[in-house]
């Protein structure tokens, strides 16, 4: 199971992150569990300031930007290889 | 599973083709720019038929002609703009200040503060990551200040309609307001009004990711963006031209010289006040105040009107309200109101 977190406080880019997440995962049929982090101390504790960021299995992908699907998609599929492996 | 093998490589165009794209929209942008007056002339005088010397012609060619004039600098600006900024993030800037004294830190977190891509829900993530790096709380606000003075939209339009002079002297003014406004800030022991909770998050490393954009990821980037803000705009940007091309056309001249001209001492302050609530029409604020120049309203007065309504937006200043408390909130306002009322009459001055 991927742990996919949405960094964000809730503007129109975190919510557009999110929802691509979402199609991404979906589209893998992955079994994913999607958190939306909107409270600062634990954005912050990522060490991001720039929103939205992207984290999977508590590894920070990106942060202040958009990602496009194809990135998003790369990401799933190496942390699913990844989490296999071990 | 060799999880290499995995990661697909994007399907990218092969690396000239969306330069060459943005060097073939760019010429095309050119060759519009200069037809813009024969097109907006033949439009209004040919094609609709009006005589140049009435009230209705004047009108609508202003329209004609600026309108098509504010979106094609509008797009060409903002793109640039972004392509500037894709090589700043605010994790690197606050490498940069890191340390710096007042002074130079305020000079610098100003120019960054123009520079660095920043949207305002980041607003409060960033104030506490700076704050909690050691950057000097004056130094913050420096940055914090030159962030919305300095606005893409606002200094294309200003550019666009008022030429390059003014739109220099607005980029230079905020500047200095900036600087100076967080150095006043920063004497006046800010820490106090700091919410306590800022103080105790623990702000993490980042670790491995850094964002090496590609010259067609800023291409892309760039003209996603262009396309945003100029799709939310346009409406205020046409709008505002109507209602100052109404105002060219029908309103005689040197009508404002009693009211917005630069002897009537409380035509300043009063422009700033109305400014503060003023904020999404940014984009079609301009273009009446452009009109009401031409009708005898001095430079000081406009320019300290249109900072307020840029700078001063009070949604923008209330998310800070999550960090800092209400009286830093109106400190902040009032060391920025006060700035701009100065810039407003010192304008006057010189040049009214």
């Amino acid at each position: 199971m991927l742990q996919i977190k949405v960094l964000g406080p809730g503007c129109a880019n975190c919510k557009r992150l999110e929802q691509l997440a979402r199609q991404a995962v979906e589209k893998l049929e992955l079994a994913a569990d999607i958190e939306k982090v909107t409270e600062y101390g634990q954005i912050l504790a990522y060490g991001i300031m720039s929103t939205p960021g992207l984290v999977i299995n508590g590894e920070v992908v990106s942060y202040g930007r958009i990602p496009t699907n194809q990135e998003i998609t790369n990401w799933l599929i190496a942390a699913q290889s990844e989490a296999g492996l071990s | 599973m060799n999880s290499e093998k995995l990661i697909l490589p994007s399907p990218r165009r092969s690396s000239w083709q969306l330069p060459a794209l943005v060097g073939l929209l760019a010429l095309l942008w050119l060759l519009i720019w200069q037809q813009l007056q024969t097109l907006a002339d033949w439009l209004t005088y040919t094609l609709i038929g009006l005589q140049p010397d009435t009230r209705l012609g004047q009108s609508i060619n202003f329209f004609l002609y600026d309108v098509p004039k504010i979106l094609l600098l509008l797009s060409g600006m903002i793109f640039l703009v972004t392509i500037v900024r894709s090589f700043f993030s605010p994790e690197r800037t606050r490498a940069a200040l890191g340390g710096r004294r007042e002074g130079i830190g305020n000079i610098l977190a100003a120019g960054l503060g123009v520079l660095t891509p920043f949207c305002s829900c980041s607003a409060v993530p960033l104030f506490i990551g700076f704050v909690e790096s050691g950057i000097p709380l004056g130094v913050t606000f420096s940055f914090l200040i030159a962030t919305p003075v300095v606005n893409e939209v606002a200094l294309a339009m200003l550019f666009g309609l008022f030429g390059w002079q003014v739109a220099g002297l607005y980029l230079s003014t905020g500047l200095v307001i900036a600087v100076v406004g967080g150095i006043i800030i920063g004497r006046l022991r800010p820490e106090r009004y700091v919410e306590d909770f800022v103080w105790q998050i623990q702000v993490g490393q980042q670790g491995g990711v850094t964002y090496k954009p590609t010259w067609d990821d800023r291409i892309r980037e760039a003209g996603h963006s262009t396309k945003e803000i100029v799709s939310k705009v346009w409406p205020y940007v046409v709008i505002g031209i109507a209602i100052g091309a109404v105002i060219h056309g029908y309103v005689p001249e040197d009508f404002l010289a009693g009211i917005m001209g630069s002897n009537t001492w409380w035509s300043v302050p009063a422009a700033v006040i109305l400014g503060i609530p003023l904020y999404s029409n940014a984009a079609g604020v301009i273009p009446i105040v452009y009109a009401l120049m031409e009708k005898g309203a001095a430079l000081g007065t406009v320019l300290a009107f249109m900072m307020s309504v840029v700078a001063l937006s009070l949604p923008e200043v209330l998310i800070l309200k999550r960090v800092i408390k209400m009286r830093l909130i109106v400190i902040f306002i009032g060391i920025v109101a006060v700035a701009i009322i100065f810039t407003g009459y010192l304008f006057n001055l010189v040049i009214g």
